[in-house]
């Protein structure tokens, strides 16, 4: 049975298992890309410690049509073969594990590629939202970052999402 | 005809998840986003222009000149976050 491609969860995943299920029976992988996104205790990497928890919502619907266009769009531009994304939503804390991307691929170099467009797609145009829960009790959504914007340039589509 | 509007994040907060809006036929979702905008001085403030905010139409982003059919689905929502 052919694993779901998309995956909106409260619940944490496995990546081992994850990635043993997107290259299960497929003979032809030679490589296989993964990248796993985790909570930081800090709002910006190089700043205080200064987030206690984290709260992740998203656009229910919306959210795991737009990864799937995302993942059409990858296969349609990488020599890859298979692509699957877990994202978490909800209550989670520093160190907890977010996102997970998977890529499987004939060679390293697509492999690669495609993760990292899949990410920085996903940064830009999946609705999702971060808030940010200080020690002091306060709490403040996340601002998007101009960076984000400039990743996804790089491979000539344009977001605006932070402008 | 009859638009669902969904909001989200900082904008659910501050204007509440969904409400149902009557317009007119041949509505632009910039004129609906007009429209929200002169019915408080909440949504007045959580829409203004200028605001950093995005636009989805029945679940896909869209542009300000998006043409509106009876029943769809609106959405705003600040910039997005994830991953």
């Amino acid at each position: 049975m052919a694993a779901p491609r998309v995956l909106i969860q409260h619940a944490d995943f496995d990546a081992g298992r994850e990635i043993a299920a997107v290259r299960a029976s497929d003979l032809g992988v030679g490589a296989v890309a993964a990248f796993i996104g985790t909570v930081r205790d800090r709002s910006h990497g190089a700043g205080p410690a200064d987030t206690t928890r984290m709260e992740l919502e998203h656009y229910p619907g919306m959210t795991e049509q737009a990864i799937e266009a995302m993942i059409d769009a990858a296969l349609q531009r990488f020599d890859i073969r298979a692509a699957r994304v877990i994202h978490r939503v909800g209550a989670l804390a520093p160190q907890d594990q977010i996102v997970l991307v998977v890529v499987t691929s004939s060679h390293r170099g697509d492999a690669f590629a495609a993760c990292q467009f899949l990410m920085d797609y996903l940064k830009t145009e999946a609705p999702f939202w971060k808030k940010e829960h200080r020690p002091d009790g306060t709490a403040e959504w996340v601002d998007a970052r101009v960076a984000d914007d400039a990743a996804l340039e790089r491979w000539g589509l344009k977001s605006g999402n932070a402008a | 005809m009859n638009i669902t509007v969904r909001y989200f994040a900082a904008l659910r907060e501050a204007l509440g998840p969904q409400e149902t809006v009557t317009l007119p036929a041949a509505t632009t979702l910039g004129a609906l986003r007009d429209h929200l905008i002169a019915s408080s001085p909440r949504h007045a403030e959580a829409l203004r222009r200028g605001r950093a905010l995005r636009c989805a139409l029945n679940r896909t982003l869209a542009g300000e000149d998006a043409m509106l059919e009876d029943g769809a689905e609106v959405a705003f929502f600040p910039p997005v976050t994830g991953g």
